[in-house]
């Protein structure tokens, strides 16, 4: 596997009224586990249902009933872990966080605390060509998702709708390696990209499959580093907790406001609290949700309804064989197999469905042209039309004999363009496109000498000041294009008309 | 003809397939005595025509040749189990009127093989309790009485229902749990045969959970061989449990050969209690003699952890009980309090509970909140699964030196008198599950097989322990001792 060269990141420096401060960061994503079944259940996950019409005699548990894993959810944990280049624990174990709440029918979630699925990986946080972070990953675990209370249908009453009740969740915590606002928004991006990759959660922030919980502190300058050193966390800042985002925009902007809180706090001489806080996006602050004195004491304990989690090794390779190739070796393979940029490679694989088309276009291609064709005219047309590339009008195949024609000199960039006009409008085969609508360019030097020696002729005053400035090539070049119908080849005409006028 | 309540499962077997009588008359027979049977309070709901309806098709599968062995075999079921359209409410009042939409799998399995629902019994609330007082339907009562005594007698609990109406004859057998004891004591207080299953052996679905990593339902009846038979129908794995073991399941009946020669029985010697009674003594060391002139070997043991037992299953069980309980919260189903104005959800949960909740049930639902709390996860939870381990360990250790089952009493004392336990310490009555706790820690099989009348004419039984998967061994050691004890007592009918 191939790997491009990257330095850190500089953290963001925040200026406070007494000096700089830094920010440290790390955070917990909640990311829904791509399955049609329930985690303990065989309810459909299905999203945008009528209420509570998701539900088994488990999800909402009526009294004997009994959890059951369901095998793929833990496969897909297990995939995720591989692609976060994580430790998979081949023993893991399911417990029990104990809460109250009527979005929570059992009294409990199950979660797992003491032996998580995955353990150590990482995320490299693409910033920009050449800086990336690397972010460590503590764990991944697999719990329940809660339910939703509904408290705005009824001045009197709550109502609870049970369908998301129990469907997977991967919990991927975070070291609090990331730091700053935009790293953050970048490192769930990044996630979500991987994620996307390998299939395990559809990413969907709208849909709430992925929601980051946002864990931030502030510190002086060479602190964080003394941590690193140490692993001491008292290096660091107490650290507030930010609930349940689900906005790379409102991530950002809550550490940020979070942050230079906390900063006034400790400038003023007090002390940062450590509690958990939500972000108001109308008000663009966080408030205070409860302290850590209010924290619950969730009791947890080993599920005793189900058995441990228990893997072979060789299950494990068995599914890290059929892992996808992952966002940052594809990207790596561009640069280095198809010459492209690391920006433009990077435009390129951010997303499978891009990036195959990318490939195919390239294919026995020059890979420049390819990237510049894909990106600009194809990815800007489909941009600016709003749409998917799966739903692109002009396929790889037809883009690819665009760029053939090209190289073979058939056509001209410029009438290339027209081309790609005519392909995404009407559709049809390309080199066709060319012959029967005569646009392919004129080479043969006979026809088009024959045209240069027209022009000239019949500009005999132009033609004499020429010789004198050259630059007044460039108006016989036109002529003669438009002569032919811009069809001749622009660097033969060029040539021709420079010979024909003695300019050097 | 004997009258046909008094029947034994392989009794009625064989009539029915002899055509002495028909599952119907089984049933009505049966549905008579349940209906005559109030002052026993034994059980909770009846179903006579259910019962008749199950015959009915029983009888047709008797006539069509193609009978399982339960066929027609008219039973009682534990509250605890969810039945499908008949009331089911663990005893308690948090789960008033709740009916379940669903059959748990062993009724189901036993339903399957024909057997006739007579209706619900009785139980300590959540099954939690030893003499069946903590019940919200008022305390089961045992149809034993002391010589020349009206004292109303508990029949023990939790199962105390399913063990007076086995003893009453008011059913044929009836289904029960165990988490540490609740088979086994009652089944001993009542001179019935009272098996405990390898945890996993049967399927937990649908049966409403107390402490989840204890919990095993299991057979109760009036001989060796009916347990063996119905134990039959009741294990199995089940897909839905995933604590149920797919082990295969062998032909227990084929047990019972009676031959226990070469047995090597164990005697743990940790079990000789401080103030056990001269009587209970007595039954042990006799019981072990019998075992004796059957031609097994009795070996002294030691079972060194079997004092921690007690106060490590009073930590984990009342730890999983208060987390298997917060689902009684009011919102969904079950005992929802009345609140007033401005009332929110923790006014709900609370009263809620606090209505629905008996005070056995809400004491060990803090004992379990408390030990599972920060701070405390370590000092008591944690450290009493390390007791369960060696405590395993234990069992393990005298299996491996050769045991094949091992030999206790099943209860420190003959049944006690409703109420006569009310101003006692709460640990006075977990006292009653001394010998049996250590058996759900280890997750074994266990039986106890009644074994003599003490001297006011109660029944006394005794316990055998068994492999883990080795029930069927146990039953034919428990055969071998059923045979040699000869016990026939019958309660007398004062109801």
């Amino acid at each position: 596997m191939t790997e491009l060269a990257y330095r850190d990141p500089e953290p963001k420096i925040l200026h406070g009224a007494k000096g700089d401060w830094e920010i440290v960061i790390g955070m917990e994503v909640h990311a829904q586990v791509r399955s049609n079944a329930k985690l303990f259940s065989g309810a459909s996950t299905g999203f945008g249902a009528e209420p509570n019409t998701h539900v088994s005699l488990i999800d909402a548990a009526m009294p004997g009933m009994l959890p059951v894993i369901n095998e793929f959810c833990v496969e897909q944990a297990v995939r995720t872990g591989l692609g976060l280049k994580a430790q998979i624990n081949l023993f893991s174990q399911f417990d029990r966080k104990n809460y109250f709440y009527p979005d929570l029918p059992q009294g409990y979630q199950i979660s797992q605390l003491y032996h998580p699925i995955v353990g150590e990986g990482e995320v490299l946080v693409d910033m920009e060509p050449g800086v990336a972070r690397r972010v460590r990953i503590e764990r991944i675990h697999l719990e329940q998702d809660a339910g939703k209370s509904i408290h705005d249908m009824d001045p009197e009453n709550s109502y609870v709708d049970l369908n998301r009740t129990g469907v997977a969740l991967m919990e991927i915590v975070s070291r609090p390696d990331i730091r700053g606002p935009e790293e953050a928004a970048e490192y769930v991006r990044k996630l979500r990209q991987i994620l996307r990759y390998l299939g395990t959660c559809d990413g969907n922030m709208q849909e709430g499959s992925l929601r980051a919980d946002v864990n931030v502190s502030v510190c002086q300058p060479g602190a964080y580093e003394k941590y690193r050193e140490s692993g001491d966390f008292s290096h660091l800042g107490t650290r507030c907790e930010i609930k349940n985002m689900n906005s790379m925009r409102f991530i950002q902007q809550a550490i940020d406001y979070e942050a230079r809180r906390q900063i006034a706090i400790i400038e003023d001489g007090g002390s940062v609290d450590q509690e958990t806080r939500l972000y108001d996006p109308n008000k663009g602050e966080t408030r205070s949700m409860r302290s850590k004195e209010e924290a619950h004491d969730y009791r947890y304990f080993p599920d005793p309804d189900l058995l441990p989690l228990t893997f072979e090794q060789a299950w494990v390779d068995g599914i890290a064989a059929t892992l996808p190739e992952l966002p940052d070796e594809k990207k790596a393979r561009f640069v280095l197999d198809f010459g492209v940029t690391e920006y433009d490679a990077g435009v390129l694989t951010a997303d499978t469905v891009n990036a195959a088309f990318f490939e195919e276009v390239a294919q026995g291609r020059d890979g420049k042209q390819a990237a510049n064709w894909v990106i600009n005219e194809l990815f800007g047309r489909l941009n600016k039309e709003g749409m998917a590339v799966s739903a692109s009008p002009v396929s790889a195949a037809q883009l690819g004999a665009i760029i053939d024609l090209i190289a073979a000199g058939d056509i001209s960039g410029k009438i290339a363009k027209d081309l790609f006009e005519i392909v995404w409008a009407e559709g049809g085969d390309p080199r066709a496109i060319v012959e029967d609508r005569g646009m392919k360019q004129v080479t043969d030097t006979g026809a088009i000498e024959a045209a240069v020696v027209d022009v000239i002729a019949a500009n005999p005053d132009k033609a004499e000041q020429a010789k004198a400035k050259p630059s007044m090539a460039g108006w016989f070049v036109g002529q003669v294009m438009k002569a032919t119908g811009g069809k001749a080849n622009p660097q033969a005409v060029n040539a021709l008309v420079r010979e024909k006028l003695g300019i050097e | 003809m004997t009258e046909l309540t008094a029947l034994t499962i392989a009794e009625a077997r064989k009539g029915l397939r002899a055509k002495q009588f028909t599952a119907r008359e089984l049933a009505e027979a049966f549905n008579a005595a349940a209906a005559a049977s109030a002052p026993l309070n034994a059980y909770s709901a009846l179903t006579p025509e259910k019962a008749l309806e199950m015959a009915d098709a029983a009888d047709a599968r008797l006539a069509a040749g193609d009978a399982p062995d339960m066929c027609g075999i008219p039973l009682g079921i534990k509250d605890l189990f969810c039945t499908e359209g008949v009331p089911s409410q663990a005893a308690s009042g948090i789960l008033e009127n709740f009916l379940p939409t669903y059959e748990s799998t062993i009724t189901s399995k036993l339903w399957e093989q024909g057997a006739v629902m007579l209706g619900k019994l009785n139980m300590d609330e959540f099954a939690m309790g030893s003499s069946n007082e903590t019940s919200v339907y008022g305390p089961a009562v045992s149809p034993w009485r002391r010589a020349g005594s009206n004292t109303a007698l508990t029949p023990g609990g939790s199962s105390g229902g399913s063990a007076a109406a086995v003893s009453a004859s008011i059913c044929m057998a009836a289904t029960g749990t165990d988490t540490g004891g609740s088979i086994r004591q009652p089944a001993a207080f009542t001179g019935i045969v009272g098996l405990k299953p390898t945890y996993g052996r049967c399927s937990r679905w649908g049966v409403v959970a107390f402490a989840s990593s204890l919990d095993q339902a299991g057979p109760m009846t009036r001989t060796v061989r009916d347990a063996a038979i119905m134990l039959g129908a009741m294990a199995g794995h089940d897909p839905k449990d995933s604590t149920s073991a797919d082990i295969a399941v062998p032909d227990f009946e084929a047990a019972l050969t009676g031959d226990i020669r070469g047995k090597r029985i164990g005697i743990p010697r940790e079990y000789r209690v401080e103030g056990m009674s001269e009587e209970i003594d007595r039954l042990w060391r006799e019981g072990a003699e019998k075992l004796r002139d059957a031609g097994a070997e009795i070996v002294d043991i030691s079972l060194p952890h079997t004092k921690y037992a007690l106060p490590a299953y009073y930590i984990i069980a009342p730890a999983e009980a208060s987390s298997n309980l917060a689902r009684y919260d009011g919102v969904r189903y079950g005992h929802r309090a009345k609140l007033g104005h401005g009332d929110g959800i923790l006014d709900l949960y609370e009263k809620s509970r606090a209505e629905g909740f008996g005070r056995e049930v809400q004491r060990r639902v803090m004992i379990g909140a408390y030990v599972l709390s920060s701070g405390f996860y370590d000092a008591y939870y944690l450290k009493a699964q390390k007791v369960r381990t060696l405590i395993k360990r234990d069992f393990d250790a005298a299996f491996d030196a050769g045991i094949d089952a091992i030999l206790t009493p099943a209860t420190p004392s003959a049944a006690f008198g409703i109420g006569e336990m009310a101003d006692a310490d709460p640990v006075q009555m977990y006292l009653n599950d001394v010998f049996t706790v250590t058996v759900n820690l280890a997750g074994l099989p266990g039986i106890s097989v009644p074994a003599g009348l003490n001297a006011d004419g109660l029944p006394l039984g005794l316990q055998l322990i068994g492999r883990p998967w080795g029930e069927a061994e146990l039953i034919t050691v428990a055969g071998a001792l059923e045979a040699a004890e000869n016990f026939t007592a019958k309660p007398e009918r004062w109801w």
